[in-house]
């Protein structure tokens, strides 16, 4: 009895702590707020979702049963299905579903202010991206760990299926094409991060050959060494960038650094995985792991001010980063941390098939997420504890603010942002780069804003070191994305080519392995091409339709949770995927529809093609934006009818949904439920396996 | 403390794939007789399937 009273006033005392906490970063309108204070309220409200939302969904809405043997444990075959203990799958699935999306997101987002985007963050999670997890997790593992696409057919039809695929397929293209560009921006006349980045690639191959031949599967050995090169490689780069003969042969423009990409991006699909993508791999996870929990420390010891205001002027539309207005478009911005569809994928798939028990669905599907939310609540404050001025500067592209220095600063001022050119200067010679003006992408200004915090914390004289370790460590796995991510796309597009032709089919054919990589890469590498030409930066075309790819591919992840809760006869708990799925049809169409329609200039595709149509034809333009402008109004075209498609995929699937709800709710019939049947757990719950 | 250094230890290698060659040795020393198991894989041949393996489908994501 005690005991109960005494966890009810804990657990009152975190809400009553979270609420202070949240209450103190909404309402300040001072000068500055301390980034912890962040930090409590995201852990306050995670706690409490974690502990109350998600257990009664495991509880009440999805029924965990514990006694219900897991696929791993029916059909363990010591290979894809092993049961395995839940903090190693955690692991797994935390290490697959946190990419460099939450970096980035947040950081552009912060043009809004921080308020918008934390809030976002905090709340998507919490009731959107969590749930959709979680529940992807439990309705897979039910169904021997099927993918998104075999149970949106299973359970929807053969439209919705095809629709999870084809949109899979979709995103994966744009989000390459968006990290290489974000790659390319860090890169660019840098040959610090340039030869830092290109180093990456000869000590991958060094380890994959290593772990192959040299010392077979000491994989932790080759790691270790793999992990002193690359702090190496950020020491050699300095040296490289001081030396007047070697400095030249790593200072690039955009364009060629962009074909670099894309010659090394069709290698690496080409190439067997453990030369290249898996040695890779294994770095940049260690990388990924050991720097965010490095930069929770450092914002921990050093509890750094917060210097961009709650909310901007820039939630009117006219934000230099990206055009658009508040709403839609924070929500689109800042889909990876909040709620990202690709997870679903992941849920789907590798995780269900190492699970041990039902019950640890709720740490690994809905905790996992929270943290990778928390990952980007830190990116939130590594953008805005930068002076607003600088961050303006770093950001906003030259098409924006103008290609001089002294326009840029000029331009910014006028916003209120307080900036100097002398000041960007020092900055740029503090962090070893020749510019910190109009780098776009998020991946500089992450940089300037983690080595800031962990220069202050660990050393100021370090912070060129500090700035390029953590473009490095971006790129690092920046890189494994576009590797994997154009592997997968090409083994779908062999899956579905196989359909035609049998020989296209098969993943081992070199022909077919060439030919579909190719077709991938070319994908990716004409929306890379462009972001590189674009005067405006590329990221701010690029980024909105990707965030509008992974919120419809999470609405379909969504569709495919109603519908089987609504198929099992719990409709009066529909609402928990439901709204969700509501917000999300309602952000999408809204910022699709915006982005075909708009007037804008900034958001509208359209009308950024007829004004450049009309500027070309009147003869405004200078000789060499007129070269590039008619490929970019094809783009914006292309763009437009892109994001129709998405939008028009998106109805699809939710008609679908509903028709198959209706029906059922009205007793006729529809497909069968393709959850298989309980068979009991012969695993000992006191015997942990391994 | 030295118990919770070694299951840390443990849980990093199991995490890695370091010990999957191990974890296989046992794996089929449990399953060997009662399944039509493949004769045994040496480490080399082991770990090349196993690396091809773990990149079949969707390991990466935004």
């Amino acid at each position: 009895m005690m005991n109960k009273t005494l966890k009810i006033i804990i657990w009152f005392a975190v809400a009553l702590l979270g609420a202070f906490a949240l209450s103190a970063i909404a309402l300040n309108r001072g000068e500055s707020i301390n980034a912890l204070w962040l930090i409590t309220a995201a852990v306050c409200i995670y706690a409490i979702a974690y502990r109350f939302y998600a257990a009664w969904i495991a509880a009440k809405v999805l029924v965990i049963d514990e006694t219900r043997a897991t696929p791993a444990e029916r059909l363990d075959n010591g290979r894809d299905y092993i049961p395995t203990n839940k903090w190693i799958v955690f692991g797994h699935h935390f290490a697959a579903i946190a990419g460099p999306g939450p970096l980035i997101g947040p950081t552009l987002a912060a043009q809004f202010g921080y308020l918008p985007g934390t809030l976002w963050i905090l709340i998507g999670a919490v009731l959107g991206g969590a749930v959709q997890d979680m529940v992807t997790l439990f309705f897979s593992t039910r169904r021997d760990g099927r993918s998104l696409g075999q149970m949106a057919r299973d359970e929807i039809g053969a439209i919705g299926g095809t629709a999870a695929l084809i949109g899979t397929f979709m995103i994966m293209i744009i989000l390459i094409a968006v990290l290489g560009l974000v790659v390319v921006n860090a890169m660019k006349h840098s040959p610090w991060a340039t030869s830092t980045v290109a180093a990456t690639i000869p000590i991958a191959m060094f380890i994959g050959l290593y772990m192959r031949n040299i010392r077979p599967g000491r994989v932790l050995e080759a790691s270790a060494i793999g992990v002193s090169l690359l702090l190496f490689s950020v020491l050699a780069g300095g040296w490289i960038d001081h030396s007047e003969t070697l400095r030249v042969f790593f200072d690039h423009e955009g364009l060629p650094l962009a074909y670099a990409i894309i010659v090394y991006g069709f290698a690496a699909a080409v190439l067997p995985v453990w030369l290249l993508l898996a040695p890779r791999d294994y770095l940049s996870t260690f990388m990924k792991l050991g720097t965010v929990l490095l930069l929770a420390i450092a914002i921990v010891i050093l509890r750094p001010d917060i210097h961009m205001p709650a909310v901007t002027q820039f939630t009117d539309g006219s934000g230099p980063i990206f055009g658009g207005k508040l709403f839609p478009f924070v929500f689109i911005t800042i889909a990876c941390g909040a709620i990202s569809g690709f997870h679903a994928l992941i849920s789907s798939g590798t995780t269900p098939k190492l699970l041990m028990n039902e019950r640890d669905i709720r740490m690994i599907g809905y905790g996992a997420m929270l943290l990778e939310s928390f990952v980007a609540i830190m990116a939130m404050i590594a953008a805005t504890v930068l002076e607003p001025g600088v961050f303006f500067a770093i950001n906003s592209p030259a098409g924006v603010v103008g290609s001089s220095a002294i326009d840029a600063v000029a331009k910014i001022n006028s916003w209120g942002f307080a900036v100097t050119v002398e000041q960007m200067n020092q900055l740029a010679k503090d962090m070893g780069e020749s510019s910190l003006f109009a780098r776009t992408g998020g991946a500089p200004s992450l940089a300037v804003g983690m080595a800031s915090i962990f220069g202050s914390a660990f050393g100021k004289h370090l912070l060129a070191l500090w700035y390029h370790f953590a473009i490095m460590f971006e790129a690092i796995f920046i890189l494994t994305t576009l590797d994997a991510g154009t592997r997968v796309g090409r083994f779908m597009l062999q899956d579905m080519l196989g359909n035609f032709n049998k020989k296209l089919g098969e993943t081992s054919y070199t022909p077919s392995v060439i030919f579909t990589s190719a077709i991938v890469v070319a994908g990716w590498g004409y929306f890379l091409y462009i972001g590189v030409i674009d005067p405006n930066g590329g990221v701010n075309i690029l980024w909105p339709l990707f965030g509008i790819a992974n919120q419809m591919l999470a609405a379909i992840a969504l569709c495919v949770a109603t519908g089987i809760l609504v198929k099992s006869g719990k409709l009066k708990y529909a609402w928990v995927t439901a709204l969700p799925l509501a917000w999300l049809v309602i952000i999408t169409t809204t910022a699709a529809y915006q982005k075909i329609f708009s007037d804008d200039i900034r958001v509208g595709f359209f009308a950024a093609a007829n004004d450049l149509s009309a500027k070309l034809a009147s003869g405004v333009l200078p000789v060499d934006k007129a070269a590039v402008a008619p490929q970019l109004i094809f783009n914006q075209h292309l763009d437009a009818y892109l994001t129709m498609f998405f939008v028009a995929v998106l109805w699809v699937v939710i008609i679908d949904m509903l028709a198959v709800c209706a029906r059922h709710l009205r007793g006729k019939l529809v497909l069968p439920l393709s959850e298989v049947p309980h068979i009991e757990t012969q695993l000992d719950n006191l015997w942990v396996r391994d | 403390m030295l118990k919770t250094i070694k299951t840390f230890w443990q849980s990093i290698r199991q995490l890695s794939g370091d010990d999957a060659y191990e974890r296989y040795l046992k794996h089929h020393a449990e399953h060997g007789e009662s399944e039509n198991m493949p004769p045994l894989l040496s480490r080399e041949e082991f770990f090349k399937q196993w690396q091809d393996g773990e990149w079949k489908g969707i390991k990466r994501c935004c």
